[in-house]
């Protein structure tokens, strides 16, 4: 018995061995950010180059130029007008998107699990998802005036369906081996859902949060854009610029809402979908 | 307290004389609603310590016996009677959860079963180096291999303490060495660990190399056909002449019991 057993670590070791391979060596960083950062890099220079390109083959009031833009950008920043407008529209954002998070998540799980709920509002939840929430703007400013309740009802009618919604298909793709197995172990009810329903619902559930926020931001940029709250937000800015006829403001405010929509997504939401999706290995590269 | 007394009342055996066994299947009848008879009064006993193979076709119901064994579904008629603890299940693929890296996975069981921390840390160790995976606690599933994955299954179902392990095909989707190699481990592991097994699987030498006692269920709806008691020396060699002479024997009856489906179709 014990010679079987000592061939057979010896077996089972080199089994392993051969199906683990090789360890890859890592590529250094600075290669990795090259190849990350290069493209897009690349990218925004072609832009520029056919941005550049238009103006001086067109009407040149048509467009402004790329330097125009520019010195408007250092004006509005030297004014400090950006900076308390990036400030006030991220504040009113995020608010909004983590009391839509707070409501939608408990919603989904419950219309996830609990099929007569789910027969009876699912469609209207994806109905309210597919609605352009700008339509909630004239209700919301009938209701609340032109105060930051209107702001956060948009946000909120924009964000939460889109939660629910992501909340559900994340639990819909659980497999339900993982359940069997936590039946097996003994797991029930909120036990089953703490241990295994929940964690493995995760990388659906963040993609619905990733959604959930781009619904939050652009919900919040048309109801700034429509009803002026007492502070100054982004869609403020923008329409602020229109009234003055300023071409040069207008493209600044929506490059500033591309740029905060992009530095979120890429600081917060980008590193902990990565993250989750590597520890379960479902990321190759 | 709740739970575990409920537990308790289903485990208790309410028929006087069974208390030896370790399972025992009363005249098990199963069809999910009013579809066809998929168990048709399967009737066996396995004693403590036993592994007890069910071998059979395609359809044959083995993978709802066990599932009726670990109580995951409810019979049509007879009884299940399991004395003891909760059955521990292991599948076909490991279902190792991939959020936790492998101890994590044995550590949930453990956690699941009121271990406390501590405790905890120190069995899940203990049950890894069981399955000689000492070395592999901080990987994820995704960085193990197909064996290493189901041996990690293995700990984690021996980490639930029942003295019941039951095994749907658990190295059907593994080669042939490393399914030769984990025939050895189990039959190391049931021999220290002092597990009943009752393990299902199609393929014969499998079920000549692991078990004391190998039934033969037929095919649609699943009924005992035959048993055959395999009277060699552990641990044995898949290879070796006396499992492959009683795997041929058994492969008659199994063939014999599957033709019989072609002259009833034709």
């Amino acid at each position: 018995m014990t010679e079987v057993v000592d061939t057979n670590r010896d077996l089972e070791a080199g089994l392993d061995a051969l199906e683990l391979g090789p360890q890859e060596a890592r590529t250094p960083w600075w290669q990795r950010a090259l190849s990350s950062g290069l493209p897009p890099v690349v990218a925004l220079l072609v832009l520029y180059a056919i941005w550049q390109l238009v103006v001086s083959t067109q009407h040149p009031n048509n467009l402004p130029s790329p330097a125009a833009v520019g010195n408007e950008l250092q004006d509005q920043w030297n004014k400090g007008r950006i900076q308390e407008a990036v400030r006030n529209s991220l504040v009113h954002g995020v608010f909004g998107f983590l009391i839509s998070a707070a409501v939608g998540t408990p919603l989904g799980v419950l219309l996830a699990r609990v099929l007569i709920l789910r027969r009876a509002l699912r469609p209207l939840i994806t109905g309210l998802q597919s609605l352009p929430s700008v339509v909630w703007v004239p209700a919301s400013i009938l209701w609340f005036g032109l105060s930051a309740k209107t702001l956060f009802f948009v946000v909120l009618m924009g964000a939460i369906p889109s939660i629910v919604n992501g909340t559900i298909s994340g639990i819909d793709q659980v497999p339900p081996l993982y359940l069997r197995v936590g039946h097996v172990l003994g797991a029930r009810g909120l036990t089953l859902a703490r241990h295994v329903l929940l964690p493995a619902a995760l990388p659906g559930y963040l993609s619905g949060l990733k959604q959930g926020w781009a619904f939050s931001w652009r919900s919040l940029m048309a109801a700034e854009l429509i009803a002026s709250s007492g502070s100054l937000g982004l869609g403020q800015l923008i329409e602020d610029a229109r009234n003055l006829s300023s071409f040069e403001g207008v493209i600044v405010g929506i490059f500033a809402i591309l740029v905060v929509g992009i530095a979120v997504d890429l600081l917060f939401f980008a590193p902990l979908e990565r993250t989750v999706l590597r520890r379960r290995g479902l990321l190759t590269h | 307290m709740t739970v575990l007394d409920s537990l308790r009342r289903h485990r208790i055996p309410d028929t006087p004389g069974m208390t030896d066994a370790a399972v025992v299947v009363d005249g098990i009848t199963k069809r999910f609603g009013r579809g066809p008879l998929i168990l048709d009064d399967v009737s066996l006993t396995v004693a403590p310590g036993e592994f007890l193979c069910i071998l059979g076709a395609s359809g044959c119901g083995k993978s709802t016996l066990l599932n009726l064994v670990a109580g995951l579904e409810p019979p049509t008629a007879g009884s299940v009677q399991v004395p003891g603890h909760r059955p521990s299940l292991m599948f076909q693929e490991p279902a190792l959860y991939p959020w936790l890296t492998a101890s994590e996975n044995v550590e949930l069981a453990l956690k699941l079963r009121g271990v406390g921390k501590a405790e905890r840390r120190e069995e899940g160790k203990r049950l890894l180096s069981l399955v000689r995976l000492e070395g592999a606690g901080q990987k994820r599933p995704h960085e193990l291999s197909g064996g290493m994955r189901q041996r990690v299954a293995m700990a984690r179902a021996l980490a639930q303490d029942s003295k019941v392990l039951l095994m749907d095909e658990p190295f059907a989707a593994l080669d042939a060495i490393t399914r030769d190699v984990l025939h050895d481990e189990l039959t190391r592991i049931r021999e220290e660990v002092g597990a009943t097994v009752l393990f299902v699987t199609h393929n014969v030498r499998e079920a000549v190399r692991l078990g004391d006692r190998v039934i033969l269920l037929s095919s649609r709806p699943g009924r005992v056909a035959n048993e055959f008691t395999v009277d060699i020396a552990q641990p044995r060699r898949i290879e070796s002449p006396e499992v492959a002479a009683l795997s041929v024997e058994i492969t008659e009856h199994l063939r014999a019991e599957i033709r019989r489906h072609a002259r009833a179709s034709s």
